[in-house]
């Protein structure tokens, strides 16, 4: 990944954010890496907002430190800072034209008319929108604002794109068009890129890094492969894809007792016997083909929904009639097939033991079945 | 590489936001608005109160003089009228107002615009207008004086027919905006569920308007109770807390007891003033930004009642500005009614004179262009400042004070602190600049809002993404802000200069023979008998702020054409 490979870009330590009583960003350090593209990933109101302001300068951090390029920026007002940036809204001049919306930091900077024209052609050629220059935003769609607004925050060159929410008010087509393209830009450039989110799927296609948030502290920062499987926490398991939570017990080291059955897991640490955990596993990697009772961390369960969705079934399965061990596993439809899976029928599945992760007893396990 | 850092703060301490240059002026600026509403109204204002506890040789006296007025039956009866008067007004107007609003936003009467203009154009007269029309229809003389059963025109009910003319306007305004937010999908759901037309009215349509009624309620109270023009032309021996301050400060040169009436007539209206902020602000919540807008459908017997309800409101309003204008040209009312334009001759009349007229025009055109500069700046710096809470509170609180002192009160105010001989301002006692000062406070506290809700609905990132671009914020506000706000900013200039040219109540402490104004021109010529002339002059004012609001309508929309071409796909 890039990280490894290039150097330290933002750095931003031990950030405090508090408005009034509220505590939007607690303890918050983070390292961001040249040419990087990170996400900040998280529901509404876990402070992803509030980081990127604050980096920004635009809501400066009650206490703690960012630097940028080695330089120390945490009290500078956003005039004095480094960065081009696209908001939700765009926020495109509505009097200027395209051209003129473009152009608007070029001509603060005292640059030549004849360049600015060929620096805002190259703009507009960059986003793909070379001969909509004359139109004012009010006549272009929102895929095209969004691009206008990108173009825009590039003009002067910043050493670091911020973009937040950027593809949030557009409908589905467009926005997974436009995350390949921005994706391909910020390839193309190889600008420092951070962008707010709160669309796992688009956190997961253009991220080089995530930063999972919740209630203004950092959950995990990882590539999307290691969030994804390896969730470090139970909130980043739910949040991220679907996820079964099973009550456990321990049962020794590598192994986890799950509604009577001993089951082998990988790497878990050594924990006493008989202590509450919480199974966690995903239904696509449930394993169903070719178990029966004598495979590994087989279990028998009885089908007590099945939903449809196209190229697979999700199942939803009770171990031993207990509801407190209901999980969901994906059938596909060959499997449907092959054993004639319906609703109330027995069925041998089993747990891949790299495929479990274990976490501390959950008393609250926000999303489990 | 990792280049070291600048040496950073500990971990811990509190980050102390630095202050850019740009913010520094921001601030300067604001503080800078924040200082005149100060010298023009909290000072004059603290002068005011201060000379209600003096004697005229400014000993203090503690309430020596609040004893005297209220010890003096003549005075304090005042307040009872005053409060009279302007309940009943208000009992009138308020639901002859929504009854005229309803007609034009939920039926499907014809020429609903026609109405509406008509029912606007009181906003264009000088409260003393109305009543001197009122004098040619019910006085003495007047041509329907036995409409009124033989009781006298001068009084209470001269006053308050007068008065519901001059505010139902104003009431209608507010009426008109709170009934245009309805839901749509409110009535089809009371539709759907079996709800009749009047229990859809009780449990739609009336609770959605409450804060609306309540806030033209308490605007129509603060208009009437300061009000001045009609009382002063209908009140006869009937006396009220406008005219009171008028009299013992005018007539009988008691500036301490003006004082005290003016203390006392702030108090009601500095109370209508907030409880008509509180119901603006529930108003406001009420309002969804997905509401679908109501369309009326047909009913031809509710139509054509609305209909007539309409055309008998506009009657009386084009009757009483008929009634003024024909006055105006009469050449003898009411024994040779043949045309003339004597009484357009200003110059020969006692207390009037053309230069009066002139000496308005130029009044009004100095505060629209000053007041919408420093209105709209002031509202921009108090949005957009970052940082600097204390000094944008202080100011947002300074923006709305205007709106609760009445005019009188301010006026009288100002003589008392810029005609201290002690103070460095007085030397504009007396002249052109402080008639433009005064009528800019006195109005301020409208146009500052209209100028908050158009930066309102600005993207309130403008500012962020030119700061990014390291545009310097004036540039972004000559560039984006003012040519997006332009629609607001010519409402604004045309609010202040309609206002400059009709009013009486504060500037008639401060003209002085070289700025006479053509509404006190028309007081006067009133006082002396020449009751014709000062219609003359009320049509004149009438006749040049529907001239000027017509030449700002066109201009306003081919300068939009021409700078709003963005808003037209």
């Amino acid at each position: 990944m890039t990280a490894t490979t290039s150097s330290l870009y933002l750095k931003a330590e031990k950030l405090v954010k508090k408005f009034g009583n509220f505590t939007a960003l607690n303890d918050v350090s983070l390292e961001i890496f040249e040419s990087e593209f990170v996400c900040f990933l998280g529901p509404s109101g876990c402070g992803k907002t509030t980081l990127l302001r604050a980096i920004a300068g635009l809501d400066i951090q009650t206490t703690g430190t960012i630097e940028q390029a080695g330089k120390d920026i945490s009290a500078l007002p956003p005039s004095e800072r480094d960065f081009g940036i696209v908001f939700q809204s765009y926020a495109l001049f509505p009097n200027l034209t395209v051209h003129r919306n473009v152009a608007y930091g070029l001509e603060n900077k005292g640059m030549l008319k004849p360049d600015i024209e060929a620096r805002v052609m190259e703009l507009l050629e960059l986003v793909g929108l070379p001969d909509q220059g004359d139109k004012y935003s009010a006549q272009l769609s929102g895929g095209q604002q969004q691009r206008v607004a990108l173009a825009r925050a590039l003009a002067t060159s910043p050493g670091l794109l911020l973009l937040d929410e950027p593809l949030s008010a557009l409908d589905a087509k467009v926005r997974s068009h436009l995350r390949h393209e921005i994706k391909a830009l910020q390839h193309k450039i190889g600008i420092t890129t951070i962008m707010v989110t709160h669309d796992q799927e688009e956190a997961l296609t253009m991220a080089d890094r995530i930063v999972v948030m919740n209630h203004g502290v950092i959950e995990q920062v990882g590539t999307p492969n290691e969030i994804y499987d390896h969730p470090a926490s139970p909130f980043v398991a739910d949040f991220i894809g679907t996820m079964n939570f099973l009550d456990g017990q321990t049962a020794g080291d590598n192994c986890v007792a799950l509604g009577g059955v001993n089951m082998r897991v990988d790497g878990t640490q050594q924990a006493d016997d008989s202590s509450e955990i919480t199974v966690c596993i995903r239904p696509e990697d449930v394993a169903t083909r070719g178990v029966d009772a004598n495979s590994e961390n087989a279990i028998e369960a009885t089908v007590a929904e099945l939903e449809f969705l196209g190229s697979v079934h999700r199942a939803t399965l009770d171990i031993n009639g207990d509801r407190a061990l209901r999980f969901r596993a994906d059938f596909s439809a060959n499997l449907m097939r092959d054993h004639a899976i319906a609703q109330g029928k027995s069925v041998h599945v089993a747990f891949p033991p790299d495929r479990l992760h274990v976490f501390g007893d959950l008393t609250d396990k926000a999303g489990a079945p | 590489m990792i280049t070291p850092s600048i040496k950073a703060p500990p971990l811990g301490t509190a980050i102390k936001p630095k202050v850019s240059g740009e913010d520094w002026i921001m601030r300067v600026v604001l503080i800078g608005i924040a200082l005149y509403l100060l010298i023009t109204m909290v000072f004059p204002l603290y002068a005011i109160l201060s000379k209600s506890f003096q004697t005229d040789k400014g000993v203090f006296i503690g309430l020596d003089n609040y004893i005297k007025f209220f010890s003096t039956p003549a005075l304090f009866w005042s307040i009872q009228n005053s409060f009279f008067v302007t309940i009943i007004t208000c009992l009138i107007v308020v639901p002859v107002a929504f009854t005229f609003a309803y007609a034009l936003t939920r039926s499907c009467m014809p020429f609903k615009s026609l109405f509406k203009g008509i029912a606007l154009i009181p906003i264009l007269m000088p409260s003393l207008l109305p009543a001197i029309a009122l004098v040619y229809l019910f006085g003495a003389q007047g041509l329907i004086k036995g409409a009124l059963l033989g009781h006298d025109l001068y009084g209470p009910i001269g006053i308050i027919i007068g008065e519901s003319i001059y505010v139902f306007p104003h009431v209608l305004t507010i009426m008109l905006i709170a009934m245009s937010t309805a839901d749509a999908r409110l009535y089809e759901a009371a539709q759907v569920l079996g709800a009749g037309k009047i229990k859809t009215f009780f449990t739609v349509t009336l609770p959605g308007v409450r804060y609306g009624l309540v806030s033209a309620f308490f605007v129509c109270f603060t208009l009437v109770i300061t009000d001045f023009g009609v009382p002063k032309v209908l009140g006869g021996k009937f006396n009220m807390l406008a005219t009171d301050i008028y009299k013992q400060v005018v007539g009988r040169l008691d500036f301490e007891m003006g004082a005290v009436v003016g203390m006392v007539l702030l108090i009601p209206a500095v109370f209508a003033f907030f409880a008509d902020r509180i119901a603006q602000r529930r108003q406001v919540a009420l309002l969804s930004s997905r509401a679908v807008p109501y369309e009326p459908k047909p009913t031809p017997a509710f139509d054509m009642a609305m209909l007539t309800f309409c055309i008998v409101i506009g009657a009386i309003i084009l009757a009483v500005l008929g009634t003024a204008c024909f006055a105006s040209f009469a050449k003898f009312w009411p024994y040779n009614l043949s045309f003339s334009l004597n009484h357009y001759d200003f110059d020969l009349m006692d207390g009037g004179s053309w230069d009066s007229f002139f000496n308005t025009l130029e009044l009004a055109a100095w505060t629209a262009v000053i007041g919408t500069a420093a209105v709209f700046s002031g509202a921009y710096l108090v949005e957009k400042t970052k940082g600097f809470e204390t000094g944008r509170g202080i100011m947002q609180f300074l923006c709305m004070i205007p709106m609760a002192v009445p005019g009188l009160v301010l006026g009288l105010a100002y003589i008392f602190f810029f005609n201290n001989p002690g103070n460095p301002f007085g030397i504009l006692y007396h002249t052109m600049p402080i008639l433009v000062i005064c009528t800019i406070t006195h109005f301020y506290t409208v146009a500052h809002l209209t100028a908050v809700t158009a930066l309102k609905q600005m993207d309130p990132e403008f500012e962020a993404v030119s700061s990014s671009l390291k545009v310097p914020f004036y540039r972004t506000f000559f560039r984006v802000t003012v040519p997006v706000c332009l629609p607001a900013i010519l409402d604004i200039s045309m609010y202040l200069f309609v206002n400059a040219m009709t009013t009486v109540s504060a500037v008639v402490f401060l003209y002085s023979p070289d700025t006479a104004l053509a509404s006190v021109a028309m007081l006067n010529m009133d006082d002396a008998g020449d009751t014709a002339p000062a219609a003359a002059m009320g049509m004149l004012i009438v006749g040049t702020a529907a001239g000027v609001r017509l030449v700002h309508t066109i201009l306003s929309r081919g300068l939009l054409r021409r700078t709003q071409a963005w808003r037209y796909r």
